[in-house]
């Protein structure tokens, strides 16, 4: 009898310190195992944000660097354009990317730089003790928002999926969701793909991960399962915004 | 028979893989372990198909699946 599943060798042999349930560690292993199967462990470089994946740094068995919050785009185009070889992630979540650091996300993406993005979307601040995110939906109650996030005061939650893929020059943006088995698999090949492009020198890509946050949410992580399914999903629709084959510069050269 | 291993050293017991097996062979064990959790156990024998789902969605890298 042998063992069909192993711990990636991107990924080092420590407990992260995840609460129970959390889909950051999951992402992790997603991550890592896509640094595996490429073979880029050697030359790749993960941006570690400012919230929960602070720690990023202690996980992943590569270079590593941690920015100033929501710097991580600004960060690794840096790093890209002057280590070109190298295959750089900026690991954020939605505090850090879609609140902070919404213009790093915006410009880096409008440059059409070749990095890589990716986007725990949990809808809640995590680290910082459970207050309201750009991306809490609608009546959810946070620290900062106890009767729930009401639109009249707080506006509405904020796709960043779909506003990124408004823009011209980002080649690839998925949504999806690590609640399920089948859909961490697909989350798997949205992680491929979005570091293949990166290898493949097509430009900017951005996968955007729903995760739960038991602790934050205060519901026990079977609950928040289905809090994520009932309540995200339908503000957060799953699926491909952006797929492009060609680099920008292919296409300019084309004259298209 | 396939069967699988938790960790219980890494376990928080945060019970997604017992939602996950399609055959509900997991459990959660009734006495804690050494890091304050109730871990997973394979309930039954005989009963895992070794389709790894629970280790697709186990968040700790705890479980490892033999077949």
């Amino acid at each position: 009898m042998n063992a069909i599943t192993k711990r990636p060798e991107s990924l080092l042999d420590v407990t992260m310190h995840y609460c129970p349930g959390c889909g950051h560690s999951v992402a992790h292993r997603l991550i890592a195992e896509t640094m595996d199967e490429l073979k880029i462990r050697e030359r790749t470089v993960v941006v570690a944000p400012v919230g929960c994946a602070v720690f990023a740094d202690k996980y992943f068995n590569c270079d590593s660097i941690q920015g100033p919050h929501g710097r991580g785009p600004a960060i690794a185009t840096g790093i890209k354009r002057a280590k070109p070889d190298s295959i750089v992630f900026s690991y954020q979540g939605d505090g850090d990317l879609a609140s902070i650091g919404m213009a790093e996300i915006v410009h880096a993406a409008a440059r059409g730089e070749n990095i890589t993005v990716i986007f725990i979307n949990n809808a809640i601040y995590g680290m910082t003790g459970g207050q309201m995110a750009p991306t809490t939906l609608v009546g959810q109650t946070a620290t900062t928002a106890p009767k729930g996030r009401n639109p009249l005061l707080q506006g509405f939650p904020m796709n960043i999926s779909e506003m990124l893929s408004k823009l011209e020059s980002p080649r690839y943006i998925e949504r999806v969701s690590v609640d399920s088995a089948p859909n961490v698999i697909k989350a798997k090949k949205a992680i491929k793909k979005a570091f293949e492009n990166q290898v493949n020198k097509i430009g900017f890509s951005f996968v955007e991960v729903l995760s739960i946050c038991p602790t934050n949410w205060g519901v026990t992580p079977l609950k928040g399962l289905d809090f994520l399914r009932e309540k995200m999903m339908p503000q957060y629709p799953l699926g491909v915004f952006k797929d492009e084959k060609e680099s920008v510069a292919q296409k300019i050269q084309e004259g298209k | 028979m396939p069967k699988i291993e938790v960790d219980e050293m890494r376990c928080k017991g945060c019970q997604l893989c017992t939602k996950a097996c399609p055959k509900q062979c997991i459990e959660m064990s009734d006495t804690f372990s050494k890091t304050g959790y109730y871990p997973a156990k394979l309930a039954k024998q005989d009963c895992c198909i070794g389709c790894a789902m629970c280790y697709q969605v186990c968040p700790d890298l705890a479980i490892t699946v033999f077949k």
